[in-house]
């Protein structure tokens, strides 16, 4: 009894010290999304035209997988709440002095698929720019792109790629949100770069807004790949066959 | 000494560090500022304000709390739909054993 109270109180004292860091160390609102308003409208149009295809599909996707797989909804309604407070949360990076967050598209996309992590990215995009002064409206299908498209296909084919080389699936996980991570500030360079360039050159400038977002996004990069894993290894634990049935696993292999 | 003290402490020196480092550097700029809005600002191309704009005074701190908090709760509460599910599994699977 006295036990269970003791780690009751561990727990809360957890809870409110995790509490305490984040109002402590929050000064404002910190993001990887382009502002509203820094893109031309006629770039802030194109983006938004290139990412309706993907958004499109995977609406169909959700209403035809849902009928099918039972195991959908609570899935989609997991991965889209991870998304959006993982691509909602700064984090400090002290080498650099500066504070940016992870994205969380490689785990929508392992769990769901790339065209409905898309869906979520672009869900939790639309409630940060409407509510949360992050991103903006005008900027919507830009970031959707970077962080939704980039995030999510580079994400995923990066896992699928290390799984047909047998290695585990935590590492696959590890890998694949790394690369999630930086596909989606190397897309965001790239609009950047193409939004603003004017008549400059567009790679010296896209080189410089990357170089820029390295110090940051190295470490956070590497944090994206653990939490990405550890999600991964905790389904395994406990739906290892959640997991089979998304990918088709042998038992051993879950296992391993 | 016991585990629970030495996280305390690690935990205490942790945010002195970071809040020092932080007034060294005026404060934690996010990557937005740092990068996205001082290079577009070198290129004449300003950020305006948000359709709804919420960052006014602690307004922002407080819709910050409550969307963590809200999607805090959705998370756990669809992991535990996924393992009540797995349970309902296990059980349709014993009763087909038995019989």
């Amino acid at each position: 009894m006295h036990k269970k109270q003791s780690n009751t109180s561990s727990k809360f004292l957890g809870i409110i010290l995790i509490f305490a860091t984040y109002v402590i160390l929050e000064t404002d609102a910190f993001a990887m999304h382009i502002s509203e308003g820094i893109l031309p409208l006629g770039w802030a149009a194109f983006w938004y035209i290139l990412m309706i295809p993907f958004l499109a599909y995977g609406i169909v996707e959700i209403r035809r997988r849902v009928k099918m797989e039972l195991y959908l909804k609570p899935l989609l309604g997991l991965s889209a709440s991870l998304v959006f407070v993982i691509s909602l949360m700064p984090i400090p990076v002290p080498i650099a002095g500066t504070c940016s967050h992870p994205c969380g598209t490689a785990i929508s996309a392992i769990i769901l698929g790339p065209f409905l992590s898309v869906v979520v990215s672009f869900c939790a995009l639309l409630i940060q720019a409407l509510f949360l002064a992050h991103g903006g409206l005008s900027t919507l299908g830009s970031n959707t792109l970077s962080m939704g498209v980039a995030g999510s296909f580079f994400g995923y084919g990066a896992f699928v790629m290390l799984k047909r080389f047998r290695l585990s699936l935590p590492l696959c996980g590890f890998v694949a949100g790394i690369v999630a991570d930086w596909a989606t500030y190397s897309a965001t360079a790239v609009q950047l770069a193409l939004g603003i360039k004017g008549e400059e050159a567009f790679f010296p400038l896209f080189l410089k807004i990357l170089v820029a977002f390295v110090p940051t996004q190295l470490p956070l990069g590497l944090l994206e790949g653990f939490i990405t894993s550890g999600v991964i290894t905790l389904l395994l634990r406990r739906r290892p066959d959640l997991m089979g049935m998304i990918y088709g696993l042998r038992s051993q292999e879950v296992e391993a | 000494m016991k585990p629970k003290r030495v996280f305390l402490a690690l935990f205490i020196i942790l945010v002195f560090a970071l809040n020092v480092l932080g007034e060294e550097k005026s404060k934690w700029m996010g990557i937005d500022e740092a990068v996205v809005e001082k290079i577009s600002a070198e290129h004449g191309r300003e950020a305006s304000e948000p359709l709804i704009n919420t960052d006014q005074g602690d307004l922002l701190l407080f819709l910050f709390l409550l969307a963590g908090a809200v999607g805090g709760f959705a998370a756990g509460y669809y992991f535990r739909v996924l393992m009540e599910a797995k349970l309902e599994v296990n059980k349709q699977v014993l009763n087909q054993q038995r019989g």
